[in-house]
């Protein structure tokens, strides 16, 4: 990237001493190229008017107000669900204004175009983090014009950060600007003679100074720049330094707002009785008896769904219990987890497949290998993962008021603009007669990028005479109406040559694919049975250098309904390719470490990692009995991230003991952040790898709450140690990049103990277990 | 009528008697800080103070608290929930921050029983479920806030 080289004279530096670049340049190398770009930071500032401002704050632009007493307060557009996006994001701006960190404060911005998530599309595209070819630097280019264009005030993904990188700071150095101007025309003195520092304009040759709440009134009525330098990243006061989250001491007192926690005046509560199975709707229903039930006000109908409404949450569940309801017959009320198993299964031995990469000539290798006299050899495996349920712990919840055709919304939501678009179209309104407030959100993971509680909200709030509605669902209601992971089958064929080498990898990856239902059910408009790419991220984009190479997508059908679930299908790809390059590692008699390190030489980020992660975790020293180690690497969302798991086995339960994580996420803006969603990430992906499991009989899913969805506890809780590489790279993501690899590290080291390979998740040893076996890792 | 002691103040609530505690703070007094996540008792988003020790509200029907002592997240003059907070914000503890409250109560409880917990003594006592995984840090602040020196504890509360 050559983003940092390209100043140029244009720019005129109010402060000759702080080396600046001009954005274009930055853009053009970040891949915005003219004709199909996305609109540009610069273009992004919008009006100062976007903002509402009160007690006396002034707006700069569409992302900085800034009150008479100096608090200067930035908008940020994304959900803030524990990644610290309210903490990060307001950064960003504050450095490039030189505000003092102690007056800064993060506010939910109003849903508007220039807060579209113009990063969000670049999970759908094929290039990985060191691809800065054309063809990805245009693919990148039009991604961000469809963010963009779809307006797109999401968050997910991994993407806040990168969408934000730019506009963040630009608008932040270009409100500076503005205070400059207004402070030398106060003084009368050139604007290059003064410079900012801690929330003051300083002019130096008189000693004056002012605070930006003495100058931000006048500072409104200038024109701002078209061009604005932004600072080099050794100028940074804050971006990279660990700054306390904002969000957290509300987070420790029960004060905090979360969207189950908002109360509206004349609300009424509503829980509902939801089809059993995906897709079937009330043939009858009879609330008679639920009415007669203290505080019950009505009992409806929505679309898949009885709804009680009561005056309050608990009186409207218990009587659900009352109303006698009947269901349509769906043509899947008999599906249970094995006819999908077998489906999956008949797929991947016959069904076309869509080929992702085919490099060389995969098929023509695995015959030679398998050829007798060859003196290579082929390899199988299949692997599997089920499907996953988010189980975020604030339940699904959402209140909606209809009245005089206008419709308000509360609702933890992390997709702003879709969720107003819905609403409108439910109600049957304009969607700017949709306000929506964002309450903080008590967990996202992915299931909160979904709008079917707003769209059944909204429903009810249609029929209860103008009253909000309060829609709480019960947690089984959250583990049996979820948009699951998608359960996932994987078939792989390796060549080896006669000294073990790999020649060919083969791999066949069957599951149902998310973005297309998410299109389907978000964007209708947009929806098409294409190649996914989500379904199938993290198998074909493998970093190895391997000679023959085919991966492709089998995508399978199901009434199963299946979305975003954190690192999506990185989630089991991971797990797949990674076990799969120990087994061949294993196969060659190589040590995994190197058996990777050896094929990484076009990619020294990966490599970097993964030789980062080894040397913290003490790789190939040796362990107390009992225990070993296992290796993964995963490039997902941006970034690249390796993790060592240490395992031990006690009367057949896993035990993981120690994690090491080590990120590359590029230019790192709150590094304790970057910590705490690693170790996260790690925790949220062992409940996942030991536990996690959602099965289907009858055509419903079988489990209910945590008794039978379990969740790793602080007993189970491995030591976890996160190293984050520190470079000048474009910003990668963080929510996500720590999941992928811990399954197969986790899986991996198993194998090292045990001998016992793990193909299917959850992690389910044989009974008895292979005597641990002496291994060096 | 059902009587009882909350965060110190007298309280009493008209409701059904097997309305359970949690759904009685939170619709029926607005304590909002105490958060619904199973409603089995199997979460700890719920975990509140009865008599001073951890109970899951969403399991304990409100007529099992006539005539006792309720205290939640809001409470405040609690020194050892006030160490514990301060120790959260220490170790920026919360994600999304939605168990925090039940975390925190449940630590305050622990501490009460075990001023020095070792790690098997956190492990038993805390069973809440944590989506975000903030386990970890978790762990620390209970040890951070067990060992604070006692000025700084004075200061905390």
């Amino acid at each position: 990237m050559s983003r940092n080289s390209r100043t140029t004279s244009v720019a005129r530096p109010a402060d000759p001493t702080r080396r600046r670049f001009l954005i274009a340049g930055a853009a053009v190398s970040g891949g915005l190229l003219v004709g199909c770009g996305a609109p540009t930071p610069q273009e992004r500032l919008g009006q100062a008017g976007q903002l509402p401002v009160q007690g006396g704050q002034v707006a700069l632009n569409g992302w900085v107000k800034i009150a008479p007493d100096g608090v200067v307060t930035v908008a940020v557009p994304r959900a803030e669900m524990g990644q610290g996006v309210m903490t990060a994001l307001p950064m960003l701006l504050a450095d490039e204004l030189d505000a003092r960190w102690e007056d800064v404060r993060a506010e939910v911005a109003p849903v508007d175009q220039i807060y579209a998530n113009q990063a969000m599309m670049l999970n759908a595209l094929p290039f990985g983090v060191d691809d800065q070819g054309w063809v990805a630097r245009m693919g990148s280019a039009l991604a961000q014009r469809a963010g963009h264009a779809l307006h797109l005030q999401v968050t997910g993904g991994s993407s806040s950060i990168r969408d934000a990188w730019l506009p963040l700071r630009v608008a932040g150095a270009t409100a500076r600007a503005l205070l400059v101007q207004a402070a030398a025309a106060r003084w009368q003195v050139p604007a290059s003679d003064c410079r900012t520092q801690a929330g003051r304009v300083l002019h130096a040759g008189s000693g004056r100074s002012l605070g930006y709440g003495e100058l931000v009134a006048e500072a409104a009525k200038l024109s701002p720049p078209t061009e604005v330098p932004l600072k080099d990243p050794a100028q940074f006061t804050l971006i990279g330094r660990s700054a306390p989250r904002q969000d957290i001491p509300a987070k420790v007192d029960g004060s905090a707002v979360f969207g189950i926690d908002v109360r509206v005046p004349d609300m009424v509560h509503a829980a509902l009785i939801q089809a059993p199975v995906f897709g079937a709707d009330v043939a009858r229903f009879d609330g008679a008896q639920a009415l007669r039930r203290r505080g019950v006000r009505q009992v409806l109908r929505i679309p898949h769904a009885v709804a009680v409404i009561a005056d309050s949450g608990w009186r409207a569940r218990q009587a659900c219990a009352d109303v006698q309801v009947s269901w349509t017959p769906t043509p899947h009320d008999s599906v249970s987890s094995a006819d999908i198993a077998r489906d999956a299964d008949q797929a991947l031995k016959t069904a076309s497949g869509t080929g992702f990469v085919d490099r060389g000539d995969a098929e023509q290798a695995l015959a030679e290998a398998a050829r007798p006299g060859s003196g290579g050899r082929v390899i199988e495996a299949r692997y599997h993962a089920p499907y996953l349920a988010h189980a975020a712990l604030e339940p699904i919840n959402c209140i909606a008021q209809v009245r005089d055709g206008r419709v308000n919304l509360w609702v933890p939501t992390q997709s702003a603009s879709l969720v107003r678009w819905r609403a409108a179209q439910v109600a049957g309104v304009d969607t700017e007669h949709v306000t929506l407030h964002q309450p903080l959100l008590g967990g996202g993971f992915g299931r909160r990028l979904e709008v079917d509680m707003v769209e059944q909200a909204v429903q009810l709030a249609l029929q209860t005479e103008g009253r909000p509605v309060k829609l709480v669902w019960s947690r089984e209601d959250d583990t049996r109406h979820d948009f699951y992971r998608p359960a996932a089958w994987a078939d792989f064929r390796a060549a080896l040559d006669a000294k073990g080498q790999l020649l060919a990898w083969h791999n066949r990856v069957a599951a149902q694919a998310p973005s297309n239902q998410a299109t389907a059910r978000l964007l209708p408009w947009a929806a098409a049975d294409s190649p996914d790419k989500s379904q199938i991220e993290g198998a074909f984009d493998l970093p190895y250098d391997i000679a023959h190479l085919h991966v492709e997508q089998v995508r399978l059908t199901g009434h199963v309904p299946v979305g975003f679930w954190r690192s999506v299908g990185h989630s089991y790809n991971a797990f797949f390719t990674e076990c799969f390059a120990d087994e061949v590692a294993h196969a060659a008699g190589v040590d995994p470490l190197a058996w990777r390190r050896a094929r990484l030489a076009g990619h020294p980020r990966h490599l970097a990692v993964l030789e980062r992660v080894a040397r913290e975790a003490a790789w190939g020293q040796a362990l107390p009995a009992g225990r070993a180690r296992g290796i993964a690497l995963q490039e997902s969302f941006g970034s690249i991230c390796a993790q060592v798991a240490e395992v031990s086995v006690d009367e057949g339960r896993v035990r993981v003991h120690r994690v090491v994580c080590a990120i590359d996420c590029g230019v790192v803006v709150n590094p304790d952040t970057v910590v705490a969603q690693m170790e996260g990430s790690i925790v949220f992906a062992l409940s996942a790898a030991l536990h996690g499991e959602i099965t289907l009989a009858q055509g419903r899913v079988q489990q209910a709450s945590f008794p039978d969805y379990d969740m790793v506890r602080l007993a189970q809780a491995p030591r976890i140690e996160v190293h984050i590489l520190r470079n000048g790279h474009p910003p990668g993501g963080v929510g996500e990049p720590g999941v992928p690899p811990l399954a197969p590290a986790v899986a991996n080291a198993l194998f090292a103990l045990t001998g016992q390979r793990v193909r299917s998740l959850p992690i389910r040893l044989d009974a008895a277990p292979a005597a641990p076996k002496a291994v060096a890792a | 009528m059902t009587a009882f002691t909350l965060n110190g103040r007298p309280t009493q609530v008209d409701v059904e008697p097997d309305m359970p505690l949690l759904w009685v703070l939170r619709d029926e007094l607005g304590h909002t800080g105490t958060k619904f996540g199973c409603g089995v008792g199997a979460c700890g988003a719920c975990t509140v103070h009865l008599n001073g020790s951890a109970v899951r509200a969403c399991v304990m029907p409100v007529s099992a608290v006539e005539g006792q002592s309720v205290s939640t997240i809001e409470a405040t003059g609690d020194p050892i929930l006030a160490r514990l907070q301060a120790a959260w914000i220490e170790h920026q503890v919360p994600q999304c921050g939605y168990c925090q409250s039940g975390m925190l109560m449940a630590a305050a409880s622990l501490l009460r029983q075990t001023p020095l917990p070792s790690d098997a003594d956190i492990d038993s006592a805390m069973t809440n479920i944590c989506r975000c995984g903030t386990l970890v840090r978790v762990r620390a602040a209970i040890h951070s806030a067990a060992s604070a020196p006692l000025s700084s504890r004075t200061e905390a509360a």
